[in-house]
C-alpha cells in the first residue's frame, strides 16, 4: 500500500469504570492506538481485524508522512492483496501493555502523573483482545469478518473464538500456539533475565533515567536467532567474516554483527517493560485453558484457516495441527496449509506468495457467503 | 463444464451421495470431486491432501481443505463424524491400509473406495508376455517413480471386505469411460465400492 495512513487514538474505560483485568485489577482509563485501511461498507460487514505479534505495533500497512518504511505487514495488506482494502476494511490495532501508543508500562499513570513502570498490573492476550472488543464496539462494528494474525497475534485469534465466538465470521491463526510450549518459555525467560540483570533497569521504574538497553538488546538478539532457521542464517551469514578489531572477544562474525545491529535498533523503538509484561502474557496463554473454553469454541460457528510454515522451529507445524485438531473436534469447517519455507519463524512476514494465495481465496469465500 | 467432461469415477460417487450430505475426502487432489459435491449436491465437504500445490488448488475453489497425509489426522474426528468417507484412488497409496480403512469405516457411516485393478487384462499381457511391470491407464506410472505401494486386485479386495466383515453395498466396475458387469477382475481397469460399515 502506497498510501498515506495516520495513527488513531481511543480511550476508554474512564474512571471509575475502569477496565476488568483478567488476572485481578483494574486500569482506566485505557488508550488503544489504531490505524484503518480501506473503507467500512454500509452493512459494516467487511470488517477485518489484523493482530501483531510482539514487537509490532497498530502501522500495519501504509506510510506515515515522512517516513520511508511501510508497515509491518504491507505486503499482506492493500489494493488487491492478501488483505484487499479495495473490498475489505482493515483494523490493526497495538496491544495493551505495548508501548506504541497504547496503554502500557511506559504510559503515564494520571493518578500519579508518573510512568506506571512495575506499577503496571499483569495483562493477558485476553485482555488485549477485551480491548480490541471495546474498540470494534466504537466503530460500531457487530461482527467481524475475520480476525487474523501470526505468532502472538495468532494466539490472539485463538482467544478470540473462545472469548467471542460470536463476534466473528471467520479466522486466520498463523505460526502460532494454542500455548506455549517449555521450550517457548524458557527462551522468553532467557529474555526477561537479560532485561532484568541490567543495573538500569531498577526493578522496572527505569522512566527518566537511563534504559536497560544492553538487557533488552540481549533478549531481542536471543529472539532474533529463534526466528530464524539453521538454513535461513546459513543462507544470510554462513561464516562471512565482519572485523572492528575493538576487542578480544569482538564480533569476528557477520552474524554476531546482524545480531547486535538487530539488538541495538531495537532498543530504540521497544520499551523494555512492554517486552516483560507482553512476554509474560504470552507464555500464561493457554486457549482452552478451562472446559468453559473449550465449549465456548463450540459456539463458533465460523471458518478457520491455520498457516504453518516447514521450518519454523519456534512455533513448529505440530502446534498449528494441534489448533487444527480442536477446530476438527469442535465441529468447526477448518483449513489447514504447511507452507514450504526455508525463513523459520520469519517466515509469515516474508512468505507472501503462499500466504497471499490461502487469504485471499479464503476470504472472498467468506465474503461471498455474507450479504452485501 | 457439461455433464459429460465429468469424470466417470465422479459421476459415479456423486451420484451415491445423496444431497445435503457430510462429506470428507482423503486424498482429495485438486478437490473437483468435492467441488462438484458442494455446488450441485450441497454437501458439507471437507478435504485431506498431502500436496501444497493442490492444497491451494482447493482453497481456491473455496474448499475446506487440511493439508496432510491420511495415514495419520483421522483418530482426530469422532465416530460417525461423516455421512460420507471417499478415499477414491488413494488407498493403494497408503501405509497402512487396514488402520486407514478400519478408521475411514469408524468416521463415516458409509466408506466410498474406489481402487485401480492390478489384474485388469492389460496388465496381466504386460506381466505375462512382455515380462514387463505393467503399466495402465488406471496404473500410470513406471515402477521406479509409483506412488502406489499396495498392489491389489478387484478379487483381492472383496476378499479384504469379506474377512473384516465388511458390508460391500454397491460395486461400479470401470474399463476406460464405460462401467461393465462381465468378469470385472479382468476386464475393468477399476473399481468403486460403497462400504456400509460393518456386520
Amino acid at each position: 500500500m502506497e498510501e498515506i495512513v495516520e495513527k488513531k487514538y481511543f480511550v476508554f474505560a474512564h474512571p471509575p469504570d475502569r477496565l476488568q483485568l483478567e488476572l485481578g485489577g483494574q486500569i482506566g482509563p485505557v488508550t488503544i492506538a489504531y490505524e484503518t485501511y480501506g473503507k467500512l461498507n454500509k452493512k459494516k460487514n467487511n470488517a477485518i481485524l489484523i493482530l501483531h505479534a510482539l514487537s509490532g505495533d497498530a502501522h500495519a500497512a501504509g506510510f506515515h508522512k515522512g517516513e520511508n518504511k511501510p508497515g509491518w505487514w504491507n505486503d499482506m495488506i492493500g489494493p488487491n492483496k492478501a488483505f484487499d482494502t479495495t473490498r475489505y476494511f482493515v483494523i490493526c490495532s497495538n496491544v495493551l501493555g505495548g508501548c506504541k501508543g497504547s496503554t502500557g508500562p511506559s504510559s503515564i499513570n494520571p493518578e500519579t502523573k508518573k510512568a506506571y513502570g512495575s506499577s503496571f498490573p499483569l495483562i493477558t492476550i485476553r485482555d488485549m483482545v477485551n480491548c480490541q472488543k471495546h474498540l470494534i464496539d466504537y466503530l460500531e462494528i457487530e461482527k467481524l469478518l475475520c480476525v487474523a494474525g501470526g505468532s502472538m497475534g495468532g494466539m490472539q485469534v485463538l482467544a478470540w473464538m473462545t472469548d467471542f465466538p460470536e463476534k466473528i465470521k471467520s479466522a486466520i491463526p498463523i505460526s502460532t500456539a494454542l500455548h506455549h510450549s517449555a521450550q517457548q518459555i524458557a527462551f522468553n525467560e532467557v529474555g526477561r533475565e537479560a532485561i532484568m540483570a541490567d543495573p538500569n533497569w531498577r526493578n522496572g521504574n527505569y522512566y527518566g533515567y537511563s534504559i536497560p538497553s544492553s538487557g533488552l538488546a540481549i533478549a531481542r538478539m536471543i529472539g532474533h536467532i529463534t526466528y530464524m532457521s539453521d538454513i535461513s542464517m546459513t543462507r544470510k551469514f554462513g561464516r562471512m567474516k565482519y572485523k572492528n578489531g575493538s576487542s578480544k572477544f569482538h564480533a569476528d562474525f557477520e552474524v554476531e554483527k546482524y545480531l547486535h545491529y538487530r539488538g541495538n535498533s531495537f532498543v530504540k523503538r521497544f520499551d523494555a517493560n512492554s517486552y516483560l509484561y507482553i512476554t509474560k502474557a504470552m507464555d500464561m496463554f493457554d486457549a482452552l485453558e478451562t472446559q468453559e473454553k473449550v465449549n465456548s469454541l463450540k459456539k463458533f460457528k465460523g471458518d478457520v484457516l491455520v498457516i504453518a510454515f516447514k521450518s519454523d522451529w519456534l512455533y513448529p507445524p505440530y502446534q498449528s495441527k494441534e489448533i487444527v485438531k480442536v477446530c476438527k473436534q469442535a465441529g468447526i469447517n477448518v483449513s489447514y496449509c504447511e507452507i514450504e519455507s526455508s525463513y523459520g519463524h520469519d517466515a509469515f512476514l516474508i512468505e507472501v506468495e503462499g500466504q497471499t494465495l490461502l487469504i485471499k481465496n479464503f476470504l472472498n469465500r467468506i465474503y461471498s457467503g455474507t450479504e452485501k | 463444464m457439461t455433464d459429460n467432461k465429468v469424470r466417470i469415477d465422479y459421476k459415479i460417487i456423486s451420484a451415491l451421495i445423496p444431497a445435503g450430505c457430510s462429506v470428507l475426502d482423503l486424498g482429495c487432489g485438486d478437490g473437483e470431486l468435492l467441488r462438484i459435491l458442494s455446488e450441485k449436491k450441497f454437501c458439507k465437504t471437507q478435504g485431506i491432501e498431502i500436496s501444497e500445490k493442490l492444497v491451494y488448488v482447493c482453497v481456491e475453489k473455496g474448499l475446506s481443505v487440511i493439508h496432510g497425509d491420511i495415514d495419520s489426522g483421522l483418530s482426530e474426528y469422532q465416530t460417525g463424524s461423516f455421512d460420507y468417507v471417499i478415499l477414491n484412488q488413494s488407498l493403494q497409496q497408503v501405509l497402512h491400509f487396514e488402520k486407514v480403512f478400519d478408521e475411514a469405516l469408524r468416521v463415516g457411516r458409509n466408506v466410498i473406495i474406489g481402487i485401480p485393478n492390478f489384474a485388469y487384462w492389460r496388465g496381466r499381457f504386460q506381466i505375462f508376455f512382455l515380462g514387463k511391470t505393467p503399466v495402465t491407464s488406471t496404473l500410470p506410472y513406471c515402477w521406479y517413480e509409483s506412488p502406489n505401494i499396495r498392489w491389489l486386485s478387484i478379487s483381492d479386495f472383496i476378499n479384504f471386505c469379506n474377512r473384516k466383515n465388511a458390508i460391500i453395498g454397491a460395486a461400479f466396475y470401470i474399463n476406460g469411460v464405460y462401467t461393465i458387469k462381465i468378469f470385472p477382475n479382468f476386464f475393468a481397469s477399476s473399481a468403486i465400492f460403497l462400504i456400509k460399515g460393518k456386520s
